[in-house]
């Protein structure tokens, strides 16, 4: 295992987020605290709660969750775009580093970066409602595992991708539409029957749902199946890079 | 190799030998893109330990696609590359560890420092910071005092340099230059000869690419010609100048001549407009009609001449006179 290029990669990654500190942490904080005044207050003065959790303390668990998918994303797909559009993936390909090396290094830095901004986040929501984790520990568990496991698809877009349109086109038309429809802002109980069960289609729903069981130990799907699907994205995920490596798919001609 | 052996018609690549002082045996290379374009077509060549090799060719002769094979960059259709006796393949990690390569385009970072890009490619190879060897590439390479700027902030030719910097880095025993030397200034050219002499003489093998001639002609050992993805043909420098160049002759006559006298013909031969130079053109390989016989002729023929002078022809001129003869 060569832990200095995984190194090397990872603080390469760090560094360049400290670099643009505004659009990495700045903006997220800002767009959550806009947030919490439009919906909080629009709409947390029409429903004054949801399962017996004020709807202000209700919406957190999703907020972060949309902001953690949608950097995760944009993180690391970036990251692993940019030296490929630059040339200077070159180094990467000719170093001794296998491809799991060079996903952890990247992909390993979008989500340190995204669970940060997760933790950021929820500090910032501390100051606006009153917050209650029942379960840190599954707490932390999801939200590693979704900024990883999203950290992961944003490296295979930024693989994939051969322009910088592409590259925001994913997280524009599919994610952030799942994650606000995924019951960032509502619980999915609170929709007619057939829009539920359309609803469950949507692997957004399970994420935040487990997410928020475990501040509120309450959940729109049972967490044990949240927590499976958490898994079946991550296995997905993981099989995708493995074939893009193999094939060297965009990478080695 | 023996004059007599070496013919122009002759030049397939050499077979394949591998021996201790060979630190690179690419054998029955080939590459189709996947546009279908063949790139190589069954290359073998062995680069020998602590040489300096200059890859000659045209653009698109497939230069770059043969290193990117060596460092692992663009795979094979089919063939084998050991570097070190390390199949690149199999055991990739140990054979691109002794790899340093420069790119023929200035891809660089943008905003990290020189010293972090630097440290970065070290990183890269798996090895522990050394402070001490990056300041000495950095020195040696005129980048010490950019150490700090960030990279966008340099010019072309410190780009260029700081690119050797980085595949310097780690300290490897073979460093690819794809054309170091294109759209840069005679000052580093002349630089980056230097370099690469001392890097030979701390036993680095340094492959280099160029379409320029005198590159080759300046820091080579050895030299082999590709065209169309083939490589036809690898020499020692100093042989190939010899064998292959045709050498002129040029004779100051006393009395200019009207045309070349009958007496002469069957010899490649020019006059000067003035008639008073009379040049022959002849093969320094041909020992039957050397140029002995020549002047043996022109003394028959009661041409007096005041002077005599002998070029050889250039690596440029057997280079272009090869790849024309094989379009
Ligand atoms: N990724 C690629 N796909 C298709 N053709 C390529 C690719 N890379 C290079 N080529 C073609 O292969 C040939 C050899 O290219 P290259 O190795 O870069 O030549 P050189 O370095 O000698 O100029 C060129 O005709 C080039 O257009
Ligand atoms: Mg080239």
């Amino acid at each position: 295992m060569n832990i200095e290029a995984v190194r090397a990669i990872y603080m390469f990654e760090m560094a360049r987020a400290r670099r643009t500190v505004t659009q990495t942490i700045v903006s997220p904080v800002i767009s959550t605290s806009l947030y919490f005044v439009v919906f909080g207050a629009a709409i947390g003065s029409r429903i004054q709660s949801v399962g017996g959790i004020g709807y202000g303390s209700f919406i957190v668990p999703g907020l972060v969750m949309l902001s953690l998918l949608a950097q995760s994303i944009s993180n690391a797909s970036f990251g692993i775009y940019f030296p490929r559009f630059t040339g200077t993936i070159y180094e990467v390909l000719s170093a001794p580093v296998s491809p799991l090396e060079i996903v952890l290094g990247y992909a390993g830095a979008a989500a340190s970066k995204s669970i940060i901004l997760g933790i950021i986040i929820l500090a910032t929501a501390g100051i606006f409602v009153p917050l209650h984790v029942e379960h840190p520990v599954w707490m932390l568990a999801f939200l590693v595992l979704t900024a990883a496991t999203f950290s992961l698809f944003g490296f295979i877009i930024g693989i994939w991708a051969d322009g910088f349109e592409k590259l925001q086109i994913v997280p524009l038309l599919i994610v952030t539409p799942l994650t606000f429809l995924g019951g960032s802002f509502y619980s999915i109980n609170m929709l007619p029957p057939p829009w539920r069960t359309v609803a469950l289609f949507n692997p957004v729903v399970y994420l935040i749902s487990g997410f928020r069981w475990s501040f509120y130990g309450m959940a729109d799907v049972n967490v044990a199946v949240s927590l499976g699907m958490t898994a079946v994205f991550l296995a997905l995920a993981l099989l995708i890079v493995a074939w893009i490596f193999r094939t060297g798919y965009r990478l080695k001609a | 190799m023996g004059r007599d052996q070496v013919a122009v018609r002759g030049f397939g690549a050499p077979a394949i030998l591998t021996g201790m002082d060979d630190i690179i045996a690419i054998s029955g290379v080939s590459k189709t893109y996947a546009s279908g374009f063949v790139a190589l077509e069954g290359v073998d060549l062995t680069i020998r330990r602590g040489e300096i090799f200059a890859l000659l060719g045209p653009n698109g002769a497939g230069k770059t696609t043969l290193i990117s094979i060596v460092c692992g960059i663009v795979r094979a259709t089919s063939g084998r590359v050991t570097v070190d006796g390390h199949d690149i393949v199999r055991d990739w990690r140990a054979a691109r560890s002794l790899i340093g390569l420069v790119p023929q385009e200035l891809t660089t970072d943008a905003f990290e420092s020189v010293w972090n890009t630097v440290s970065f490619t070290r990183g890269l190879f798996g090895l522990r910071a050394k402070p001490a060897h990056i300041e000495s590439v950095l020195r040696a390479l005129s980048l010490w005092d950019k150490k700090d700027s960030r990279v966008m902030t340099l010019s072309g030719g410190m780009k260029r340099r700081l690119l050797i910097a980085k595949a310097l880095a780690h300290e490897p025993r073979i460093l690819f230059l794809d054309e170091p030397t294109a759209g840069v200034d005679v000052d580093l050219r002349h630089d980056m000869w230097q370099l690469v002499s001392r890097l030979r003489q701390e036993g680095v093998t340094v492959i280099l690419t160029t379409h320029y001639i005198e590159e080759a002609e300046e820091m080579a050992d050895r030299v082999g010609v590709i065209n169309k993805g083939e490589l036809v043909l690898v020499r020692n420098k100093a042989d190939l100048l010899h064998e292959l160049g045709s050498k002129r002759l040029s004779l100051r006559l006393r009395s200019p001549l009207a045309r070349v006298p009958e007496a002469l013909a069957g010899w490649r031969l020019e006059l000067s407009s003035d008639g008073s130079e009379l040049t022959c053109l002849y093969d320094a390989k041909d020992v039957r009609d050397g140029v002995g016989g020549f002047l043996e002729r022109v003394r028959e023929a009661g041409i007096e001449f005041t002077d005599l002078s002998t070029t050889e022809s250039s690596l440029e001129d057997i280079f272009v006179s090869l790849v024309r003869g094989r379009n």
